[in-house]
């Protein structure tokens, strides 16, 4: 049991990292142009293309720094000749902007590298295991994922809050107008962040494309999560961000482990429903079964009973 | 519309819009399988199959003075895309449908298919099914217009099951499986025949998990691990296969496994990952190493052709049968061509007799379990480039697949 239990620790956090890889950028883009860019996980998924063909061509190295740079450039050039054109017409033109440039994203994906998952694997410097627990091996490469989100997300926050860069950007969130009457160049914070966070996205790509599998659809798979989690912690709230994607990594792994259905859970109880009726498949469904479910319903339950999120402060 | 953009829309419908299609004369068979999405490894090799079949049967002549043509059409893994795919390849002229993977898509097409032909007299279709193994699909919804020529999932399970329960050193058996029709049917099955074969085999775990959804297997090989598990029996296919065995094989996880489809796509690569050598275990209707010297010579052609191995020696009896059906009938009309199916005995792809049981549409074979791992002398063939290859552990005769069936055919009058 000890030796589920830290496992699916250990998986729940990685999984939650990543997830907060992409939320983090995603809540930064809403905070700053009160836009949900529909096409963040498309970012994501670019991130993996990028790095699969770079380290076909150059290793898996210059793939980790180069692939997010290009991902974050393409994100920068979206901004400035999509975004800040469709701006003027308001958030509804954005919204279908972000919308349709993810169907965009998927069809160059798959005109590309078609429409099959392509080989994408660990390094071979990272592909041993890491160490062993009760008899199972962690990968190193897992451990390698976990490094460097903790990583980023402490340079992210100390960039965020220490520095003179973070601080125009945070400013820039809530009096865009001050800022500029204060010099700074305002659409271009808007740009970099932009950017930033689609970089962010793309090495959240890179990292994953050899763990989970690299494929027209990941954009897809990951996609609805992100706005899961970005809804949970509370819309533009970095904190929020990293709290719900712990929280949602860890549901889902978890859940998964847990065979517990209704009828366990009452087992006590003379309550037993009809054999072959609707009633009688939820009462035995287990939570194991309706572990990719939990998410949403999360998102329910936040949206009735706290719309600001967990640390937002702004409805959704 | 400025004069430029309509001439370049009008470029657009040209070019995508027209296919191959002007073709006469053909046999048309309407390919619906996933060619895109989680399901798209295992459908490109079954549309490789079927081209190269289609080229094979052409260089003899087609079959009743015409040649075949495989319109391909990407249904997703999706039932409801499937009967939009299926529209449009009965628009573009297919009265012949072939389908293989998700069952939940082989029930919608054969109701569908079903439907079709009560409504279009004298226009009907007919579905062969290559790999959909749901056994509901030859019993209780059985159809005259559907045929399958894979060994549905119970008669697989009844094989596994045989060669298990002389296994003395498995004790703690694990069950994980896909969550729709086929993974359910193939747990039951598993549960009911261990239950009767091996009732001191305890079952330590009976998973479902999304069909084609999940991307990391981790959370589900630790819970493997944790159970104790010295075996584990899956029907898991195309990518839901390869990345549970990628996640054993970093998990370093030991057990026995009892599948389906370890060959498809991904599969052997996975395996061989693991380290488990001969311990991975499938049951099929053949192998690239069974002795056999003609469909060896074909297996070299076609991975010639190719650079894949082949997964679908069914796809060569249904269609080599199909051409045969044909000519019997000398006509390609879908009832003649059902009723010239029936009953018809044929050499099968890897040898041996095999039969299309008039009662359920269910063809019967023989089947083999294989394992990979090191190769032997008589073992050529590799698969996935991993210098591992299949052997032979057991062959069950084609008259001991044959299981009853409940099938009530309604059949043209």
């Amino acid at each position: 049991m000890a030796e589920l239990v830290f496992i699916s620790t250990l998986n729940g956090v990685l999984y939650g990292l990543l997830l907060f890889l992409l939320a983090s950028g995603l809540t930064l883009i809403f905070s700053m142009m009160g836009v949900l860019n529909f096409a963040h996980a498309s970012f994501y998924m670019l991130g993996a293309f990028f790095g699969f063909q770079i380290s076909r061509w150059a290793g898996f190295w210059p793939a980790l720094i180069l692939a997010p740079v290009l991902v974050g450039l393409a994100g920068a050039l979206v901004e400035r000749f999509g975004l800040r054109n469709v701006h003027k017409h308001g958030h509804v033109a954005e919204l279908l902007f972000t919308f349709g440039l993810a169907f965009v994203i998927e069809e160059l994906v798959q005109i590309v590298w078609g429409k099959s998952p392509v080989d994408f694997r660990t390094p071979a410097l990272l592909d041993f295991p890491a160490f062993t627990v009760f008899a199972t091996n962690y990968p190193a490469y897992k451990l390698f994922m976990l490094v460097i989100s903790v990583a980023i997300f402490v340079g992210l926050f100390v960039m965020l809050t220490r520095t003179r860069i973070g601080l125009i950007v945070q400013a820039a969130l809530t009096h865009p107008h001050m800022v500029a009457h204060l010099g700074h160049n305002v659409p271009l914070i808007f740009m970099s962040v932009f950017g930033v966070g689609a970089a962010l996205a793309g090495i959240a790509g890179v990292i994953a494309g050899p763990a989970l599998v690299t494929q027209s659809s990941m954009a897809a798979l990951l996609g609805p999560i992100l706005f899961v989690v970005v809804v949970v912690g509370g819309l533009g709230s970095l904190h929020g961000a990293l709290y719900a994607s712990l929280l949602i990594g860890l549901l889902q792994t978890f859940a998964i482990a847990i065979n517990l259905s209704l009828s366990d859970a009452f087992a006590g109880s003379s309550f037993s429903p009809e054999p072959g009726t609707l009633l009688n498949d939820l009462w035995r469904v287990s939570v194991a079964q309706v572990a990719p479910i939990l998410p949403y319903v999360l998102l329910i339950l936040v949206l009735i009973f706290k719309p600001t999120g967990l640390f937002g402060n702004r409805e959704t | 519309m400025r004069p430029s953009r309509l001439a370049a829309a009008l470029i657009a419908i040209l070019v995508l819009g027209g296919g191959p299609s002007w073709a006469q004369d053909t046999i048309k068979i309407a390919y619906i399988d996933p060619l895109s999405g989680p399901g798209a490894t295992v459908g490109e090799v079954g549309l490789k199959t079927f081209q190269f079949l289609a080229d094979e049967l052409n260089a003899k002549g087609g079959a009743a003075g015409k040649k075949f043509e495989i319109l391909a059409f990407d249904n997703k893994t999706n039932p409801q895309e499937s009967l939009v795919q299926v529209q449009k390849a009965v628009d573009a002229g297919a009265r012949i449908i072939t389908q293989g993977n998700g069952s939940s898509v082989a029930a919608a097409l054969s109701d569908w298919v079903s439907k079709y032909n009560e409504r279009n007299p004298g226009k009907e279709l007919i579905y062969l099914n290559y790999a959909a193994v749901d056994p509901v699909l030859t019993n209780d919804k059985c159809s005259f217009a559907h045929f399958r020529w894979d060994a549905n999932s119970d008669i697989k399970m009844e094989a596994l099951t045989n060669y298990m329960k002389d296994q003395k050193d498995i004790k703690k058996v694990y069950l994980i499986n896909q969550d729709y029709s086929f993974g359910q049917a193939v747990r039951k099955a598993a549960v009911d025949m261990l239950k009767v074969k091996r009732p001191d085999i305890q079952i330590v775990g009976d998973e479902l998990h999304p069909l084609l959804k999940v991307t990391d297997f981790a959370p589900y090989i630790a819970k493997i691990k944790a159970s104790g598990a010295d075996s584990v029996i899956t029907g898991n296919w195309s990518q839901d296969f390869a990345l549970l065995l990628k996640a054993a094989a970093d998990a370093g996880l030991q057990v026995n496994w009892f599948t389906y489809y370890a060959g498809g796509t991904g599969g052997p690569t996975s395996v061989k990952q693991t380290g488990l050598n001969h311990r991975v275990f499938a049951i099929q209707e053949g192998s690239a190493n069974v002795d056999h010297a003609a469909s060896q010579a074909t297996e070299k052609a076609f991975r010639e052709k190719y650079g894949v191995s082949i997964f679908y020696p069914r796809a060569f009896n249904q269609m080599r049968m199909l051409a045969a059906a044909i000519s019997k009938a000398n006509s390609t009309d879908p009832n003649k061509i059902a009723l010239a199916l029936e009953d018809m005995k044929v050499d099968v792809f890897n040898g041996g007799e095999g039969f299309m049981r008039k009662d359920d549409h269910q063809f019967f074979q023989p089947m083999y379990i294989v394992s990979l791992g090191e190769r032997g002398a008589k073992e050529p063939f590799d698969e996935e480039k991993t210098g591992w290859g299949w052997r032979t552990i057991a062959r069950i005769d084609t008259k001991d697949t044959v299981l009853p069936t409940t099938c009530k055919m309604h059949r043209p009058s």
